[in-house]
């Protein structure tokens, strides 16, 4: 891999920059790193030396990054409270959340209601588990002699039963 | 409906029971929905908020079965009524925060609930007893539909329905329901099953929310994720969970009647006398106190239908509930007494533990 700078010697050296969700890359030969003062921590501003290689620069519309047009609503303010400021915020600091919503979710992709849709229909609800736990507690109260939670969970069993009955078309 | 009546008419979920309603206290369902191109409640002005409630209100106390529903602007509610209704589950804790700008609205039943100007524009809640999530959401989802017809959500193909913080986007449905699991704790088998709830990417947490202290053994088991997956999905794997702990929790009940006779009578008995007789009782001593007294219920120390007290009276001593019996502000010491004389006099008629027929654990002396 060549050096960004000289573009003659190979690159030893990779630097990477994360700035308010923008990942900046750079690689350098010693020479050129030297030069431009990257082996000195003191003196060392990756911004600058971005701008000097010709990379596109780090996103300043104001001191503050991105802005909603909407309501006004920036990244850092976005850093700060973890929430945003309105509906349109999320078209505009879109590409910094994908990554974020990986993380949290199960998926990126919304697969449940849409509004305009009709109510979810009346499905008709899987009570199996609940059935097969309320049997197995009724016959292990049975053979513990414990009539009285027997008879409750008979009860309840029934109305469940009953319930599958009527929502049956 | 006012305030007083509120407070008469007990919620469905507190004085009917649920499937498996002797584990699953009550299943919750809250969507999350927000107002196309308005700044959310966090970050709007006072205007923009008044703005959303005006349209919103209408449309809320319109909706069908809110004909005598308890409605207010959180403004004219006083910080103990704010307070008891978070005590009743009915608003969150930061929607009693609020003030000028923010509004509840819930059914006489107060099985659906709905917070104006929360961290949302609109935060719909159903809360059912016992185990029913599936109803729960066709209940809210209802509601919903018909609140759509009025209103131009903020929807994206992609990213559905947009939350206020990202943790809430797409469906913006956090299912939940409160588990009471007693046995578990006390065969400290409840951090295994805790860990194993979160490896799966359920939250777990204890009684009102924050951290996961066991106060009176109740714990929330919620799904994380909201987006990409369908409502029914999320609440089929949150119910096939829950039916899991359910199992763990009856056979440690089980275990320990069976293994320590004793130990299980012993912390019945004292929980009854301590409830029947004690003068002054601090609020975790009595949720705990409580908790084995539901314990001793399900497993036939006492008649059953006193389950519905328990529950209520777990609500009843909560600080804001007791301050609004008293009708003035009360000191701790104060709030601690009359805790202790609520119990006393609302468990005055109940029976000392027996054994209910055939419900004798072994090893007892004959």
């Amino acid at each position: 891999m060549q050096c960004d700078v000289c573009h003659e010697s190979s690159a030893t050296i990779f630097l990477t920059q994360v700035v308010e969700g923008k990942v900046q890359k750079v690689n350098l030969c010693q020479g050129c790193a030297q030069t431009k003062g990257v082996t000195d921590s003191t003196g060392f501003n990756l911004a600058e030396l971005l701008k000097g290689v010709g990379k596109e620069t780090i996103q300043a519309n104001s001191s503050r990054g991105l802005l909603c047009p909407t309501c006004g609503f920036s990244q850092s303010d976005f850093k700060k409270s973890g929430r945003l400021g309105c509906s349109e915020c999320y078209g505009v600091f879109h590409e910094g959340l994908e990554g974020l919503l990986k993380a949290m979710h199960k998926g990126v992709q919304h697969t449940g209601k849409r509004p305009g849709q009709a109510p979810l229909p009346a499905r008709r609800v899987d009570y199996s588990g609940q059935i097969d736990l309320l049997r197995k507690r009724l016959s292990a109260s049975v053979e513990a002699e414990n009539y009285e939670e027997a008879a409750q969970l008979r009860d309840e069993l029934r109305q469940l039963e009953s319930r599958i009955l009527d929502s049956e078309p | 409906m006012d305030f007083p009546a509120l407070l008469r008419n007990p919620a469905d979920w507190m004085t009917q029971s649920g499937p498996n309603g002797d584990i699953v206290v009550t299943s919750r369902v809250r969507l999350a929905r927000n107002l196309r191109g308005m700044a959310f409640p966090g970050w709007s002005r006072k205007d923009d908020r008044s703005e959303v409630l005006q349209g919103l209100r209408p449309v809320i106390d319109g909706l069908p079965g809110m004909q005598d529903a308890f409605s207010r602007e959180l403004k004219d509610l006083d910080a103990i009524r704010k307070q008891v209704l978070v005590e009743r589950h009915l608003i969150s804790r930061e929607h009693a925060a609020k003030s000028v700008g923010s509004a509840a609205v819930m059914n006489p039943e107060q099985t659906i609930s709905i917070m104006i100007n929360e961290e949302d524009h609109l935060r719909m809640q159903a809360i059912l007893p016992g185990l029913q999530l599936h109803e729960a959401l066709a209940a809210i989802d209802n509601i919903d539909s018909l609140v759509e017809r009025s209103v131009n959500y903020a929807f994206d193909s992609k990213w559905g329905y947009l939350t206020a913080c990202p943790t809430n986007l797409g469906t913006g449905m956090r299912a939940s329901a409160m588990l009471h699991l007693p046995a578990l704790v006390l065969s400290e088998q409840i951090n295994q099953v805790v860990q194993a709830v979160n490896k799966i990417g359920l939250a777990v947490r204890g009684l009102y929310g924050e951290g996961t202290e066991a106060l009176a053994n109740l714990f929330q088991i919620s799904n994380q994720s909201t987006l990409g997956e369908s409502e029914r999905e999320i609440i089929a794997r949150l119910e096939k969970v829950i039916l899991q702990v359910i199992d763990h929790e009856k056979n440690a009940r089980q275990k320990l009647a069976l293994e320590k006779p004793a130990v299980l009578r012993d912390q019945i008995g004292r929980a009854y006398a301590i409830l029947r007789h004690a003068h002054i009782l601090p609020s975790k001593e009595a949720l705990n106190l409580l908790s084995m007294l539901r314990m001793g219920i399900d497993l036939g120390f006492f008649p059953r239908e006193q389950r519905s007290l328990t529950d209520m009276l777990l609500m009843e001593i909560q600080p804001a509930h007791l301050q609004i019996e008293a009708k003035r502000k009360l000191s701790a010491e104060e709030r601690d007494q009359l805790r202790a004389e609520i119990l006393r006099r609302k468990l005055k008629n109940l029976p000392a533990p027996g054994i209910s027929s055939g419900e004798d654990p072994g090893g007892t002396s004959n």
